[in-house]
């Protein structure tokens, strides 16, 4: 119908990988577990291993999908002792990879391989339904599972049977489906998944900057102009 | 059995290390802390009875750090307060509700450069974020252009310009009650305090108080005073903009065990008249 199409890229790029590394931090040291605790009593004489989580030093993250925002997540973890980056998608990205020296491996080889699977990718015919239990099943028992991409890229009930039944020791989902997910849902219970409304582009300064562009991509439109970012279709 | 003890290995403070507990034992020769803080420790009355002292700063630093990093990032983006939304049935909220602040181009005041806090400084760098620190000396140089970090030499500039503050000093009698009302009012209305230090180096009436009424942002509290918190009434624990967990800084998988390797390195050199990595000695 010669509808044109505005989109927001970029300008939400650092606040998404910001909320993807936060969501790992929180999963793998258990923060909201572990502040749940102080506030219902479970805090008491200090015990050697309680509570502990997992750490960055020496680890292999993959990032699934190395794109604007995976690259900005690799970036901001790189400090943290990461031995190995490993990534994955629809091909090579060598230019992008040589910052992190990241190799691109098969899909299966970087659940197997990994200690933290970051998914950034876009949502696509190739990508929905991708992280199952083929997926789950290789990946270490003391791994974190992170989904910042969109809901329909992981299964859901495969999700779940991983967590639940410790095949990956913990998972943060910043999308889900569908979202909100009815309150009922079992992912919800799950005291090692950590999950958020979709806030990955939710700050102040970001949401300004998107519905300025927004704004923005509309009005040229109605004009008849070139827009700021028209998604060609 | 007493006379043949001749090293300790602490976790966290026990067994206590009192006059009676040294008295009976002739041939103790050192003692090794299982974390680098030594504040619950009377080190001029261990020393007077020829007992050396040893932390382990190296196996706690980057876990740490971790924490400090995972803290900050929590409370910019009120992750705690958000995951409790999306998993409670009876919350109704709208977008407007759980907005967080961006982290990139933010400012980080660092208040104690030591191990850990140049690790923070480190991370930080990685989110592009502004970095001000504030020490009792000045680190080189090339330390502070490897972290693109600005010396300031008084506190008051640091807790002006931060947006985030992040408490990363070892508890001294200097530091107890370091951030304090005057420090937070200080502080950016909108700024964030985070601790990962001694819950002693905040006072935390202070700190509820402008919690409550707005003159700082929020806080992420990794210590308190005490540990744990008494959880009935508490001020601290019924603001929605405080995250507090309980002591985590080195609770991962690996740091156990390089805590451990690291303690008793310090305690064989000890036992064999060689120097050790990591002595504390009384000040």
């Amino acid at each position: 119908r010669g509808i044109r199409v505005g989109y927001t890229p970029d300008v939400l790029t650092d606040a998404t990988a910001e909320l993807s590394v936060a969501l790992l931090l929180s999963a793998c040291r258990r923060l909201p577990e572990a502040a749940e605790q102080v506030k219902s009593g479970g805090w008491t004489t200090w015990k050697p291993l309680w509570m502990c989580g997992y750490g960055l030093s020496d680890s292999t993250v993959g990032i699934i999908g190395l794109g604007r925002i995976g690259q900005a997540v690799a970036r901001r973890l790189k400090p943290f002792g990461v031995k190995k980056f490993l990534y994955t998608g629809s091909g090579p990205k060598p230019e992008s990879a040589a910052e992190f020296g990241a190799e691109f491996v098969p899909l299966m080889r970087l659940a197997e391989e990994s200690d933290f699977v970051v998914v950034t990718c876009a949502l696509t015919p190739a990508t929905q339904g991708m992280c199952n239990k083929d997926f789950f099943s290789r990946m270490k028992k003391t791994s974190v599972f992170v989904n910042t991409s969109r809901g329909t890229v992981v299964n859901q009930e495969d999700l779940y049977e991983a967590l639940s039944q410790g095949w990956i020791a913990a998972a943060g989902l910043d999308v889900t489906t569908p979202e909100p997910l009815p309150t009922d849902h079992p992912l919800l219970s799950l005291k090692n998944c950590v999950i958020l409304p979709h806030i990955g582009s939710a700050t102040y300064a970001t949401r300004s900057t998107m519905a300025v562009l927004a704004a923005n991509n509309l009005l040229s439109g109605l004009r008849g102009e070139p827009m700021p970012h028209e998604l060609k279709l | 059995l007493s006379k043949k003890v001749q090293a300790i290995y602490m976790w966290w403070h026990r067994p206590v290390i009192d006059r009676e507990l040294l008295q009976s034992l002739p041939n103790l020769k050192v003692i090794a802390n299982s974390g680098v803080g030594m504040d619950h420790l009377d080190l001029k009355l261990i020393s007077s009875f020829g007992v050396k002292m040893a932390n382990v700063p190296r196996a706690v630093s980057t876990s740490t750090a971790d924490a400090g990093m995972a803290l900050l990032l929590a409370s910019a983006r009120r992750l705690v307060e958000v995951h409790h939304i999306a998993i409670s049935s009876n919350v109704d909220y709208c977008e407007a509700d759980i907005l967080g602040v961006k982290v990139s181009g933010a400012t980080l005041g660092i208040v104690g450069m030591g191990r850990i806090g140049y690790k923070i400084a480190l991370r930080a760098k990685a989110f592009e974020m502004k970095i001000l620190y504030h020490n009792r000396t000045r680190r080189k140089a090339q330390e502070e252009q490897a972290v693109g970090a600005t010396y300031c030499e008084k506190i008051d500039s640091l807790l002006q310009q931060s947006d985030f503050v992040m408490v990363v000093v070892s508890l001294t009698p200097q530091t107890r009650n370091l951030i304090g009302k005057r420090e937070l009012e200080l502080m950016k209305p909108t700024a964030i305090l985070i601790n990962i230090s001694r819950g002693a180096v905040v006072d935390q009436e202070a700190l509820a108080m402008a919690l409550q009424t707005g003159v700082i942002g929020a806080a992420a509290l990794d210590v308190t005073c005490p540990e744990p918190l008494p959880r009935l009434d508490h001020p601290l624990l019924k603001l929605k903009n405080v995250i507090i967990t309980p002591h985590l800084g080195i609770k991962t998988d690996k740091t156990n065990y390089m805590i451990t390797e690291e303690a008793v390195e310090n305690i064989l050199a000890a036992l064999n008249g060689l120097p050790m990595p990591s002595e504390v000695l009384p000040s």
